[in-house]
């Protein structure tokens, strides 16, 4: 039997060195070339004519205030998606009821219906022409071309991102937990901060910077309702591509790799949350 | 505390859960609800603990009407199938939850939920393990756990589903005695939910022996052994 110790025995699910260096390789051209290069092609451009072209294009009063605008819409959108999320998750996995997949299907639309579509049901709704739009422009609270009907379009299109996110959790964790802290005398409230609140708290954050990062970057809804108007409804999307069309390169690159950076920041925070909560998280999943 | 269970039913949409069942079990006893799956033991179970409410009859506790008592207001302390402890929390958080959760007037201090939960893990002989998150127990200390935090509210009664419907053989009959005896210290009525006829023999003073919604048999296990009432029980005990 001496032979048999010269034998390599390979485990069922490991493949042969060629072909995991094949597959991470495939894997990392395609971050590369897709994700990674882009990236660094914005930021290349923007400082194509120094940093202080950059900066100086970012502290024009259009650019400044399409910043505050995205900002302003992510503040409102994100806090509310994150509590409609959370009270329709915790609505369908927690209950059983009619016409529950219908609901689940309704909380996805959003993602099959165009942005641009979206926008313009906002502006039929609200606009001018419409009954309730009339009467709001009358009453001197104007929905479209104006911030109501932005945060209303950005709400829209990432309205199932947080739902989405808590859904399965939620199922999975099932409903014992709840049971075991209303038997020991916990109000409904205190149940769900004390027990459903920290269960999903991943899963809602993780949902919550989606959503944070779909509602700085929306281009398409919010283009219909907001009508453009430079300084006043252009968010950073729109500046963007409105700086580009007019051959602003510089100025719209810049805006381009700020919005970027933003994007990175959120994704950072997770990365340096899940890093400092990793023990916990490894106790709390293992389970 | 005395428990009477007065005509209960149970219907979940066009299918009976429970078909009207009346129940009487005496203060201090051990009491088996032993069935297959789909008998209804549970479902019983749950409506004792105000997790369900009954399509019709009562419950009553000590003689006093508990059926529109809600969960929070029955005060039994459950213990569940995979024993749902919170799983974000320390076993110390997990068996003070119920003295935490309590209105501020009738909150015990800080210190004195400390102690009491000191004396809880004493008491099911883990007073080390205050520190640890539930995923890092063996099956049978969770279990234990799960009971520490049911008592710790100064429960009327001990609700237990499956209690050792996750632990391995050998584990379920070294607990199996554990659980008698913490019930014996306590002096609680107990009801626990079980398939496994040899578990209920062997740990009840009362068995309950139920089959699609009804129930077949109540009795001592000897009794039981000895007479079986219908064809379904002399089946299902000797199997």
């Amino acid at each position: 039997m001496s032979d048999a110790v010269t034998l390599k025995f390979r485990s069922a699910t490991e493949e042969t060195p060629l072909a995991r260096w094949v597959a991470i390789g495939i894997a990392v051209a395609g971050i590369a070339v897709l994700v990674f290069a882009p990236l660094l092609a914005v930021f290349a451009e923007a400082l194509t004519r120094g940093v202080g072209a950059a900066i100086a294009s970012l502290a024009n009063r259009d650019a400044q205030s399409a910043i505050k605008l995205t900002l302003i819409i992510a503040a409102i959108s994100v806090p509310l998606n994150a509590a409609f999320g959370i009270a329709a998750a915790w609505f369908i996995t927690k209950f059983d009821f009619r016409g529950k997949a219908f609901l689940i299907t309704l909380i996805d639309l959003p993602f099959s219906v165009s942005p641009v579509v979206a926008g313009l049901c906002i502006v039929l709704m609200f606009g001018t022409n419409s009954l309730v739009g009339g009467w709001l422009v009358a009453s001197g609270y104007p929905i479209v071309f104006a911030l109501p009907g932005i945060v209303l379009a950005t709400m829209f299109v990432t309205f199932p991102f947080v739902a989405r996110e808590l859904i399965p959790v939620m199922i999975e964790q099932g409903r014992a937990e709840e049971e075991a802290a209303l038997t020991l005398g916990a109000s409904g409230w205190r149940t769900f901060r004390t027990v459903t609140l920290p269960n999903i708290r991943w899963a809602l954050l993780y949902g919550v910077l989606l959503c944070n990062a779909r509602a700085m970057g929306e281009f398409g809804a919010v283009a219909v309702v907001s009508g453009k108007i430079r300084g006043q409804t252009a968010t950073m999307p729109i500046t963007i591509e409105m700086l580009y069309n007019e051959y602003l390169s510089v100025a719209a690159f810049s805006l381009a790799a700020l919005l970027t950076l933003l994007a990175l920041v959120t994704l950072l925070l997770k990365t340096a949350l899940e890093l400092r909560h990793a023990d916990q998280l490894a106790a709390t999943h293992r389970a | 505390m005395h428990i009477e269970i007065d005509e209960i039913s149970k219907q979940f949409g066009t299918t009976a859960a429970l078909h009207p069942v009346s129940l009487s079990l005496p203060s201090g006893a051990l009491v088996a609800l032993l069935g297959p799956s789909g008998s209804g033991k549970t479902t019983l179970l749950r409506i004792l603990g105000g997790l369900e409410f009954p399509t019709s009859g009562r419950v009553l506790f000590d003689g006093q009407d508990a059926t529109g008592l809600s969960v929070q207001e029955r005060r039994a302390g459950f213990v569940f199938q995979s024993y749902a402890l919170f799983r974000h929390m320390t076993v110390f958080d997990n068996i003070a939850y119920g003295l935490n959760a309590r209105p501020r007037a009738s909150r015990p201090t800080k210190a004195e939920i400390a102690r009491r939960v000191t004396k809880l893990l004493d008491l099911i002989q883990l007073p080390d393990i205050g520190a640890r998150y539930p995923s890092q127990l063996s099956g049978g200390q969770r279990q234990r756990v799960a009971l520490a935090r049911a008592l710790a509210i100064e429960p009327r009664m001990m609700l237990l589903d499956e209690p050792f419907g996750a632990l391995d053989a050998k584990v379920r009959k070294e607990l199996r005695q554990g659980l008698r005896d913490i019930h014996d210290t306590t002096g609680l009525t107990s009801v626990f939910v079980t398939h496994d006829q040899e578990e209920a023999m062997e740990l009840a003073d009362l068995v309950v022996v139920m089959s699609m919604g009804r129930i077949e048999q109540i009795g001592k296990p000897q009794d039981i052994r000895a007479r079986p009432a219908t064809a379904f029980v002399r089946d299902f005990i000797s199997a």
